[in-house]
């Protein structure tokens, strides 16, 4: 820290008083202020207070006390950066000449170790989720902005005005973006039970509720409307009230009852058949899909997951599957059975698929696209596509999907949009 | 002599920070932010030493490490890979194509500067 004496003469000099008038005006000759401000003469009590109400400031900060916490939080900072040689006195000039952005700093050091806390949790899902990929690297990257500018901040007290300016400016961009993007981050992440209002989209909202009732909505099997979760935004609150509908309409022409016998009678057949699923329980292949994805747990015998779209192609539900990044809303793999039933309107589609990876675990997917013509019969038709897909263990070849191309390795795919941003393993 | 570093990243502002922290150390420091057309600025600027973001615009870092390698007059420039994500396997694919180091972000100003002093001086 710095000495005291050294603090009174920069704060005197800041104010452009000259030594014989300041020690006049506490009563002292000016040689022993002298003295005092080159730290040869202790000073303290009425003196030092008399000096502070001169200075126009308070004892604390000519004592370093009010500076203290961020001094020490800086040092922190520091110390947490791995190879960072800033020195204690650097620090206090920081904190001191710039206190608001020495709090900028610190708290942005304590929003990095919170999130790389959470980047380490979450790595497991890096390789199956692509949003959360692509909103980590965003993290990281403003993390390494802001730790390179920080850095450079505090170990280089003689960096010239300019650049200093610029690194300022550069913390300021970084640690917006930074909070933007955490923002995001926090909001997909706690859709699973927080699902606060703005923070994911309506339809992410919706999914993420329906995953925190394993998507068996019991109360809609008899008609019931089961409770809504507080907090939903009004978009998520309009999807959720009609997806309560069309459960209900699905479990009135597809009872458990009846899906659960079929389903047994089913239990042993070598491939799954949803036209079998049918013949036995009724139904059509879109109200089989929607309700074989909303079984009680253990029933369907299997994991289930299912991607719904319309006729623009964008997903309107989809419930994930362990193993598989579902399509993601804009930016999906057009490779995907999903669209190949809704460019074969009523045909039904069997097909293999295998995401990318070495060991990825394939997937059977059966898909269809029907046209509703419940607007009129001279209207365009309305069309929604289903695709349920379950785990596949049995040997054959698999048609090769992928998140989508940005981080799909790839690279010789037809159906390529635009450059992976990743190697390619080979494994197309 | 000035030795030439190129320093081969997307992010202006990481651009702007390692930049200005080889610059103080006397490096002169040539930056690029596209993929597709790095090759072609390392034949140009023909640099000492390369500093590549794993996560480029256009064309992967890793890809463009396979082509400096794969070319006679490029494949002995030291390579520093950068790379947002720290996963093993990132690092073995780094390892495998030929890069001389590895580094995760966020990383500190002194690992950078000292991991680029350490492979000028392996040169």
């Amino acid at each position: 820290m710095a000495p005291i004496g050294s603090r009174i003469r920069a704060r005197r000099i800041d104010l452009g008083l000259r030594q014989v008038e300041l020690s006049r005006r506490i009563g002292i000759s000016a040689a022993y202020l002298n003295l005092i401000e080159h730290n040869r003469r202790p000073i303290a009590g009425k003196r030092m207070a008399d000096l502070a109400r001169e200075l126009d400031t308070d004892v604390q900060v000519l004592t370093g006390a009010a500076f203290a916490p961020l001094t020490g939080g800086l040092r922190d900072v520091a110390a947490r950066s791995r190879g960072a040689t800033a020195d204690p006195a650097s620090a206090e000039d920081l904190a001191t000449k710039f206190p608001d952005w020495a709090a900028l700093m610190i708290a942005q050091d304590r929003r990095i170790i919170g999130l790389e806390r959470a980047v380490d949790n979450l790595s497991d899902r890096l390789a199956n989720d692509p949003w959360l990929s692509a909103a980590l690297h965003d993290i990281l990257s403003s993390v390494t902005a802001i730790h390179s500018a920080s850095g450079i901040l505090v170990d280089d007290p003689g960096i010239e005005p300019d650049w200093q300016a610029r690194f300022l400016r550069n913390l300021h961009e970084d640690s917006q973006r930074l909070a933007d993007s955490a923002k995001g981050l926090v909001g997909y992440l706690e859709t699973g039970d927080g699902l606060e209002r703005g923070l994911a989209s309506p339809q992410e909202e919706l999914e993420a509720w329906l995953c925190t009732r394993d998507w068996h909505l019991c109360e809609a099997e008899t008609g019931g409307d089961p409770e809504l979760p507080p907090g939903l935004s009004s978009g998520a609150l309009a999807l959720a009230r009609a997806h309560v509908a069309q459960y209900q309409r699905d479990a009135e022409t597809l009872p458990l009852a009846g899906l659960r016998a079929g389903l047994a009678a089913c239990d042993g057949d070598t491939a799954f058949d949803p036209g079998a699923l049918i013949a036995l329980a009724g139904g059509d292949l879109l109200c089989l899909f929607r309700r074989l994805a909303s079984l009680p747990e253990g029933v369907a015998g299997r994991p289930v997951g299912l991607a719904v779209c319309d006729g623009s192609g964008a997903l309107t539900l989809r419930k994930p599957i362990e193993g598989l990044a579902m399509p993601h809303p804009g930016v999906t793999c057009p490779l995907w059975p999903l669209y190949t039933a809704l460019s074969r309107p009523m045909t039904p589609i069997r097909q293999r698929i295998a995401p990318p990876g070495r060991d990825a675990q394939c997937f059977a997917t059966f898909a269809v696209s029907v046209p509703d013509l419940t607007g009129g019969f001279d209207r365009p038709p309305v069309t929604t596509a289903a695709m349920l897909v379950l785990p596949d263990d049995t040997p054959g070849p698999a048609l090769g999907v992928g998140p989508y191309c940005r981080i799909c390795p790839r690279n010789a795919c037809p159906a390529r949009r635009e450059p992976s941003i990743l190697a390619d393993t080979g494994l197309g | 002599m000035v030795r030439r570093i190129l320093l081969i990243e997307d992010e202006p502002n990481i651009i702007e920070a390692v930049r200005y922290i080889l610059t103080r150390e006397g490096w002169a420091v040539d930056t690029h932010s596209d993929g597709a057309t790095a090759l072609s600025q390392v034949a140009r600027r023909r640099p000492d030493v390369i500093i590549l973001d794993a996560m480029l615009p256009n064309r992967s870092g890793f890809d463009i490490l396979r082509d400096l390698r794969a070319d006679a007059a490029t494949a002995e420039i030291p390579v520093l890979m950068l790379t947002a994500r720290g996963q093993q396997k990132d690092r073995d694919l780094a390892e495998r194509l030929g890069a001389d180091r590895f580094m995760t972000k966020p990383f500190s100003n002194a690992e950078v500067l000292a991991c680029v002093q350490a492979l000028a001086g392996a040169d």
